[in-house]
């Protein structure tokens, strides 16, 4: 019997250190990761709400984040190795310019 | 204290703590292995919550596909250690005072105004794993069959972006 709240903070914190990996960390990959992070606290509050509810639908829109998180991470690190080639760094400091 | 409880702190000890060490580990592949861990503890609170197929897609879609993707393409690349040069000082200091904030507000927002009817979950052994494979299944090529071949179509369209964007042109460099 754990209350909805814990799953809740827990999905907020889980959340803040994703925000914090995005804002901190300069490593391309390690920025990419934290988004991975931020998607999968989300899931968790979707999931514990949902539960509470007693409804399939949650689930369902999880499977779907899920599905979409997979398109995304292929696309997004089919762009890093791309910008990795031509640039020669995942460093984000050194990705200013649009022209590669 | 019941057991369930216990679980569900030394789990969310083990999910924060994977998290922060994906955060603060210099070398991507550690990062990498953190949020395997992350992703495998985060699929057991699926099992807590009675979600048994999500808990499952977690483990095989996150922890397997993605994360041996991420895990090729650090080694691919092999740069997983950048120089320490700090650009703006005042940044990382102001990234976690704004970032402890954030998580103040959202836990209080979230916990005050955004609660449901049902304040306490039901216990995990209530949820009969077959009936709810058979009702997801049911309801996904029912209710929701055109996001489903929505999603398929995606999937399609990443795999071909992500090809056309890594295959080298011919001629070019």
């Amino acid at each position: 019997m754990i209350p909805v709240d814990y799953y809740i903070i827990l999905s907020a914190i889980l959340f803040t250190i994703g925000v914090l990996g995005v804002l901190i960390r300069r490593n391309a990959l390690i920025i990419f990761m934290s988004i991975e992070l931020m998607l999968n606290a989300a899931n968790l509050a979707i999931v514990a709400f949902g539960s509470v509810i007693q409804n399939f639908s949650g689930q369902i829109f999880v499977f779907f984040v899920i599905a979409v998180a997979a398109a995304e991470v292929a696309v997004g690190l089919a762009l890093i190795v791309e910008i990795f080639r031509t640039k020669k760094t995942i460093d984000v400091d050194q990705m200013s310019s649009m022209k590669g | 204290m019941t057991l369930d409880l216990a679980l569900f702190l030394v789990l969310a000890l083990v999910a924060v703590a994977s998290a922060l060490g994906m955060l603060l580990s210099r070398n991507a592949v550690y990062a990498a292995l953190y949020l395997v861990l992350n992703f495998v503890t985060v699929a057991v609170f699926y099992l807590l919550l009675g979600a048994p197929f999500i808990a499952m897609a977690q483990v095989t879609v996150y922890a397997g596909a993605i994360m041996v993707l991420f895990l090729f393409v650090i080694m691919l690349l092999g740069s997983d250690a950048l120089p320490k040069s700090q650009v703006l000082p005042w940044q990382k200091p102001l990234a976690i005072v704004m970032s402890v904030l954030l998580a103040a507000e959202a836990a209080y927002l979230l916990v005050t105004k955004a609660k449901p009817a049902g304040d306490v979950l039901p216990p995990a052994e209530l949820v009969n794993t077959t009936e709810n494979l058979r009702q997801l299944g049911n309801a996904l090529f029912t209710d929701y069959l055109l996001p489903f071949e929505v999603v398929s179509i995606l999937l399609l369209v990443a795999m071909v972006g992500a090809i056309v964007l890594t295959k080298k042109e011919k001629g070019a460099r």
